[in-house]
């Protein structure tokens, strides 16, 4: 039995001092419960995932306490996306008919900061000043272009999509275009990566209903439908954030095992797809991942990306809401906001920024520390 | 021979005139890790013997630290810039500090010799050793 999603709301993602995560939660949740004509009252259960905005079971003081199967879910940048793939699963199972899945978070300024111990790493790792996300995917990237003669301007390229993307997004962060030389001219935060071709922690909350299937249009005259859902952990070989070590023996990573599966389950390819939002941390990761989740050849993005493939009205549109560039990442949320775009996308709701075509499949991939991905293919 | 405590136990062989990094190999599949650690990576087995890893390697990839890290960092107030690479010592890739943080003289594939060297903080009792790896001479960049 497919999952369906009847239900979509969101909270603006960004800086908003006046709002708890909790209270941007609660917003998002009474949308998406709005959006799907149902109340509180008649979740069956909730999947939750916040790593600085609170711990989310507690929303049912404000949301109604009716005694529900309420499950927090941390699993790093991906922990929207596990909090989804459990809803998924409960609902596959044949255990509940409609639940609610909630991502929020509300970071504090700057580069996050992780605890190595919590990591199972000598804490000396951290004070010497290896702890950090910025470098790996600095590392990463700096690999990559290596290995596969990518050119370095494209970072830039990616980001300026990013933000032009943004532009177009009442719900985003960054919601000002800049040019090719801005983002390059940025401070440089980690070779070859500047400023703005990070995403910065941030603040924001999704919220969906789900819901069996076969009773989809009971709730929505437009559902959608989880035709398949993948969560993985990294497998030997893979190259993560936080490893004081890699293996010479170079295998695949989180990603590209957390798509092949997600294809699998879906009977369908890379080629299928209308639409995909996949992680981009940084702009490099775009690149990156478009590869490892199959969506193009090893190399050949230098090429897709000059083609305008990744446009909005290119062959294979990536990131349209901006992505993590342009929304920030409030990781309870973040793999979420994939979801919901998709969702708007295929509803044909997605304003100025609306695909071509009237899509009808999206891919969603979503990558955390230390190497954790869950993707999702949505039809209507 | 430089004084000072090593920032951590169990990283390098030290006091000693050729330091070492301290892995370990597994006795079943031979997968090599940096730190030791008790369980093999690869195929799960609790097998793993604590080994010497060799003081020279090629760089594999590498940044630039631009900007200083939040706790537990505890280098000095006023931030430097650092380099930060991956060094393929043929059984396993450490990540380590570089000696080297001109991007202009860094390069993926040259060759790198380890050291261990102070890790000045803005404590003036503290005397931290830690290990770091640098080119082995500018002619040999690039190869």
């Amino acid at each position: 039995m497919d999952a369906a999603i009847v239900g979509i709301g969101i909270h603006p993602f960004g800086r908003h001092a006046a709002m708890s995560g909790r209270d941007m939660a609660i917003h998002a949740v009474h949308q998406a419960l709005a959006d799907a004509g149902i109340q509180w009252r008649d979740a069956q259960f909730a999947f939750g995932a916040s790593m600085d905005g609170g711990q989310p079971d507690t929303l049912v003081s404000e949301l109604g306490l009716t005694g529900l199967q309420f499950v927090n879910v941390a699993n790093g940048c991906a922990s929207g996306g596990s909090a989804l793939a459990m809803a998924e699963i409960a609902i596959r199972s044949g255990a509940y008919d409609l639940g609610v899945v909630v991502g929020f978070d509300k970071h504090p300024p700057g580069a996050f900061n992780a605890d190595p111990e919590e990591h199972g790493i000598g804490r000396w790792y951290g004070e010497t000043g290896m702890m950090m996300t910025t470098q790996f995917f600095a590392l990463k990237i700096q690999r990559y272009l290596h290995d596969y003669g990518i050119e370095r301007r494209l970072l830039a390229q990616v980001a300026e999509k990013a933000f032009r993307n943004g532009e177009m997004n009442p719900n985003a962060w960054r919601r000002r275009a800049l040019s090719v030389d801005e983002i390059e001219q940025s401070l440089m935060i980690s070779d070859p990566l500047t400023q703005y071709m990070f995403c910065s922690p941030g603040e924001g909350a999704v919220a969906f209903v789900v819901c069996r299937g076969d009773k989809a249009r009971t709730y929505s005259d437009r559902p959608t439908f989880l035709r398949a859902v993948s969560h993985v952990t990294r497998k030997f070989g893979s190259f993560e954030v936080f490893s004081p070590w890699l293996s010479p023996e170079r295998g695949s990573s989180p990603s590209a095992d957390g798509a092949r599966r997600v294809f699998e389950l879906a009977g369908i390819g890379p080629k299928d797809i209308d639409i995909a939002q996949i992680q981009d941390t940084e702009s490099g990761a775009e690149i990156m991942h478009m590869a490892e989740t199959g969506l193009c050849e090893h190399g050949e993005q230098g090429k897709m990306i000059d083609a305008g493939a990744t446009e909005i009205g290119g062959s294979m549109p990536i990131n349209t809401d901006g992505g993590c560039l342009a929304n920030g990442e409030p990781i309870g949320a973040s793999g979420l906001r994939q979801v919901y775009e998709n969702v708007l996308q295929l509803r044909g709701d997605a304003g100025e920024r609306q695909v071509p075509g009237e899509p009808r499949t999206g891919f969603t991939h979503v990558y955390g520390a230390p190497g954790i991905s869950a993707c999702t293919i949505l039809t209507r | 021979m430089m004084t000072g405590q090593p920032i951590a136990e169990g990283l390098f062989t030290w006091p000693t005139d050729e330091p070492q990094l301290l892995g370990a190999r597994c006795r079943d599949c031979a997968a090599t890790t940096f730190p030791s650690q008790s369980g093999c990576p690869r195929c799960t087995g609790r097998s793993m013997d604590v080994v010497t890893l060799p003081r020279e390697g090629v760089l594999w990839s590498w940044t630039v630290q631009g900007f200083r890290p939040k706790d537990p960092y505890i280098g000095p107030k006023e931030f430097a810039p650092y380099g930060v690479g991956y060094v393929d010592l043929g059984d396993v890739i450490v990540e380590s500090r570089l000696s080297e943080h001109d991007r202009e003289r860094l390069a993926i594939g040259q060759r790198m010799r380890l050291a261990i060297v102070p890790f000045v903080t803005d404590d003036p009792d503290a005397h931290w050793l830690t290990f770091e790896f640098g080119p082995v001479n500018d002619s040999d960049e690039g190869e």
